[in-house]
């Protein structure tokens, strides 16, 4: 039974302050628990031209496209635009170079992929146009002006980026001229790209544990990776992440996931390959020549 | 007696204390705009001001732009320093302001009505609570006023360049919107002091017409203030590459999001304004001392849960416009928004909403009680009570979660094969309209325990509903799971279109057959103030689920801008530019509410000390 009159104004209100102050720290709570991911602002930076190599010019672009060009924000695999990182770029182009639909005056990939960031409507891929605009308008934004702003250097990272992520040939050129100013890699507005910084965490991250023998700890599933420096070069580790059922190990069956490649940031790539080649033999020449002609088609790695 | 108020010397005078308190702000913020609009041209904006001439002279700009009026480049230096976050001040000092804001503007437009319900059936009631209902707003305008003049200083302060901009795009659109203040201030202390002055006949409409005066100024003051915060998110009428104005006012006011959020703002501030003065009775409901007083808060917090949840139930389709004009606007800053980096917040929107609704819910069973003729539907409320939270449930459960490798790799992957698609939209849109249905099935059932229908179509009417009830709930799970899972998503935007239509016409149709169905009804006896306690206590869950819900909300609206002062226009460079952590932005929120909630407790008190009255102890000698 309720007490009818029970408390003086001053009891009511403590009694009602310690309930509020209760209820507003539950939705602090909740908020305190759910992923901790702050956006950053782009912030300038100057790129060194002289130690830009291919590799490093196209995991920029890749870092541009997750990062400051906002590009993941709409090509995903949730269906608001084509999913440019499930697709061949280069095929693609191609294709829609010859189709009827396509308005622009590129003649080669690389042209086309430029003049779709710069004006996104010469193509609309069917399905992904501006409601009631019948697939002639795009809802994309013009990659070089606001918000997104990317400088003709940071276009063409991009461009090398897409070309390299399927194994095509990158056919940008290096840039030459004088030092631009580019974005941080970190940068970042759309869901967070959340790449590992150590060889142990992309172990963690990609569950390379759960099937093979490496960082003290075992595992029957796959060949053990504690030796892996003694039976493959770095390009031969490398090629197996991405490409595992090109050279199936003796005695196992072809079951590792086929989708690293796509997954891995190249800086995980990186990690994870140079740690499991670290203190490999001195790189013969044939390794040598293995990694110049890499060096403009790294990003098919991607 | 009234008159009294002449004899005062005019600084003891409330209304010229406040209003003067203002002018004084006004006059500063004024000179300080002024100060920033002539001072010498700071490094920032001369540079920019350099650069587009020079563009200008190059012949690039194709039209004449007025370049005085271009949005500066600026640089981490420009930015003041005071040793403490900038952005952190000035967002618990807007927060606060907007808080006081929202509920000092929603008051008189809900009070403007009960005083006419009033007038309209003769009764003394609504009247005398229209009238506590501005005596609780009249101190939150004069912490308004003053916050607003804090607010000023605040940002004039440390964020000078960007205010100069400000300025010098609304130019003396900001002077009218001062005037307009000392309007509001006049008609608000004239409606609020001439309340028994102006109580009958003709007397009467002049008193509504005064509150009729102060809502319309009150508003206009609600929808320029909304202009400027629009035009950062989505400017208009200035030229995007350099800032400069090239539009007349009208054309800068009138972005692609003002009326969206004009009309979100709107009804969000009745259901704010309603759940604050709800608390209020429930705090004197619960410090009653007499049966009467009881009987007399009850009804005044059930009138303010009406109102609150009522404005609220429209609130959800408003947010959906505001949403779709944002994705119109700009599809990437629509999804930074529900997709983005922002996305988690919207989780912590579904706890609070959920927070609101089943307080409402409990607050209206708990009702229930007041009369016997409730017990006619006792046995549905347990299956509504269900219903909500298997909703609520399935509102926070997140799309995707973060797991380690062997998390993912016992989970299959990082989406759980059953819950994992109630993580989206489909999901979430089915679950808020039920939760909506089923509030609106209290709230009827509450309406009508008081009541037995006597016409003689009342069977037909109760099948009506009954049917309308069962297409509705199955519509809008069709329409979510059909066309949320099973078709591509172009369809799926188009299905939630669908299911608000369904929501909606319960709602209205419910109200219609209620308004026929209980045509001159046998009324039951309803005895006010016979309710739990603890029922009191969902009348103030409602309010600090609301504050905290218009910070979160509003945080989400400035935040969709990024690294951006005026999107795409004026970029901000200052330490503060990043988009904080779900947690940082959380615990900023609860700073405000709580100081909110504190001082809205504080006037509570200072509201029921007025009505106390020390007793004179000659007499009591005597």
């Amino acid at each position: 039974m309720t007490r009818p009159y029970p408390q003086q104004a001053g009891g009511v209100l403590l009694t009602v302050l310690a309930f509020c102050l209760g209820l507003t720290l539950v939705f602090t709570l909740i908020a305190n628990l759910l992923p901790q991911v702050e956006g950053e602002a782009p912030v300038e930076k100057e790129v060194d031209l002289g130690a830009l190599t291919m590799d490093s010019f196209v995991a920029l672009g890749e870092t541009l496209f997750k990062g400051k060009g906002t590009c993941t924000l709409c090509h995903n695999n949730m269906g608001r635009a084509p999913d440019i990182l499930a697709s061949n770029m280069v095929q693609d182009g191609e294709n829609r170079l010859k189709d009827e639909r396509y308005k622009g005056k590129a003649s080669d990939v690389e042209a086309y992929l430029r003049e779709s960031m710069l004006d996104p409507s010469i193509y609309v891929v069917k399905g992904f146009g501006k409601k009631g605009s019948n697939d002639s308008v795009s809802p994309m934004p013009v990659v070089d002006k606001a918000p997104i702003l990317l400088s003709q250097l940071e276009m063409d990272a991009v461009i090398a980026f897409m070309q390299a992520k399927d194994g095509n040939d990158v056919t940008v050129e290096l840039p030459k001229e004088a030092p631009a100013e580019v974005a941080k890699t970190e940068t970042s507005t759309a869901a967070p790209v959340e790449s590992a910084s150590t060889p142990e965490a992309v172990a963690a991250k990609y569950g390379c544990q759960a099937c093979h023998s490496m960082m003290a700890t075992e595992s029957p599933v796959g060949p053990s990776l504690v030796d892996a420096k003694s039976r493959l070069n770095k390009e031969a580790i490398r090629q197996s992440i991405i490409d595992p059922a090109a050279v199936i190990a003796e005695g196992f069956v072809d079951m590792m996931p086929k989708d690293f490649g796509d997954k891995m940031t190249i800086r995980e790539l990186d990690l994870i390959v140079d740690y499991l080649s670290a203190d490999a033999a001195a790189p013969t020449p044939q390794d040598a020549v293995a990694t110049t002609s890499t060096t403009s088609t790294t990003g098919e790695n991607q | 007696m009234k008159r009294d108020i002449l004899l005062k010397p005019i600084s003891q005078v409330p209304i010229f204390k406040v209003t003067g308190l203002f002018i004084i702000a006004c006059l500063m913020v004024a000179l300080l705009s002024l100060a920033t609009d002539f001072s010498p041209i700071t490094t920032a904006h001369a540079e920019t001001v350099a650069a587009a001439d020079a563009a200008h002279d190059s012949g690039h700009q194709e039209a004449v732009l007025d370049l005085s009026t271009a949005a500066p480049k600026l640089k981490r230096e420009d930015y003041p320093s005071v040793g403490v976050s900038s952005r952190g001040l000035v967002w618990i000092v807007a927060q606060l302001h907007l808080f006081f804001a929202a509920f000092v503007l929603a008051v008189p437009l809900f009070v403007l009505v009960i005083e006419w319900v009033g007038m309209k059936t003769k009764d003394a009631r609504y009247d005398d609570m229209a009238h506590e209902f501005m005596k609780i707003s009249m101190t939150a305008y004069s912490i308004t006023a003053l916050l607003g003049g804090l607010l000023a200083f605040s940002l004039f302060l440390l964020y000078p360049q960007v205010m100069g901009y400000m300025m010098r795009v609304f130019d003396s659109q900001v002077l009218v919107y001062a005037l307009l203040f000392f309007f509001e201030s006049a008609f608000l202390y004239i409606y609020y002091y001439s309340w028994y002055a102006l109580r009958y006949g003709n007397a009467k409409w002049l008193h509504l017409t005064i509150g009729l005066g102060l809502n319309v100024v009150g508003s206009t003051l609600l929808v320029i203030a909304n202009a400027w915060a629009t035009f950062m998110m989505a400017p208009s009428g200035v030229d995007i590459a350099t800032g400069a104005v090239t539009g007349n006012i009208w054309e800068i006011i009138k972005g692609p999001l003002w009326n969206p959020v004009n009309l979100h703002r709107f009804i969000a501030n009745i259901a704010f304004g309603g759940a604050i003065v709800g608390a209020y009775a429930a705090f004197k409901f619960l410090s009653a001392r007499t049966q009467e007083m009881r009987a007399h808060y009850d009804w005044m917090g059930y009138t303010a849960n009406f109102i609150a949840i009522l404005a609220f139930l429209p609130l959800p389709f408003a947010g959906y416009w505001l949403m779709a004009e944002i994705y119109a606007y700009s599809q990437q800053m629509g999804i930074t928004a529900m997709g983005g980096i922002l996305a988690w917040l919207f989780i912590v929107q579904a706890v609070l909403i959920g927070t609101i609704l089943l307080a409402g819910n409990y607050y209206l069973w708990s009702g229930m009680s007041r009369t016997e003729g409730s017990k006619r539907y006792a046995w549905l409320i347990k299956y509504i009570a269900m219903v909500l939270v298997a909703c609520f449930l399935v509102w926070v459960t997140p799309h995707t979660l973060i797991l380690s490798a062997n998390e993912i790799k016992q989970l299959g992957g990082s989406h759980h094969h059953l819950l994992g698609p109630l993580g989206i939209m489909p999901a979430k849109n089915i679950a808020v309209n039920l939760m909506l249905i089923f509030t609106f099935l209290s709230f009827q059932l509450y309406r009508r325990a008081d009541k037995v229908a006597t016409v003689s179509y009342a069977p037909a009417l109760n099948a009506l509903m009954v049917a309308i009830y069962v297409v509705a709930i199955a519509n809008v799970i069709f329409a979510g799971v059909y066309y949320g899972y099973f078709t591509n998503t172009v369809y799926k935007v188009g299905s939630s279109v669908m299911q608000v239509v369904s929501t909606l016409i319960v709602i209205i149709a419910g109200v219609t057959i209620d308004a026929f169905l209980f045509k001159d009804a046998k009324k039951l006896p309803s005895i006010w103030g016979q309710v739990t306690n603890r029922s009191q206590y969902a009348l103030f869950a409602l309010p600090i689920a609301f504050t905290w819900l218009m910070a979160l909300m509003g945080y989400v609206r400035s935040s969709v801008r990024t690294h951006w002062h005026v999107y795409t226009v004026m970029k901000d460079n200052s330490p503060d530019n990043y988009v904080p952590a779900i947690g940082y932005a959380g615990n900023m929120m609860t700073i405000a509410t709580i100081i909110f909630l504190i001082m809205v407790l504080f006037i509570f008190w200072i509201a029921s000390l007025a009505d106390t009255k020390q007793a004179n102890p000659e007499e009591a000698q005597s």
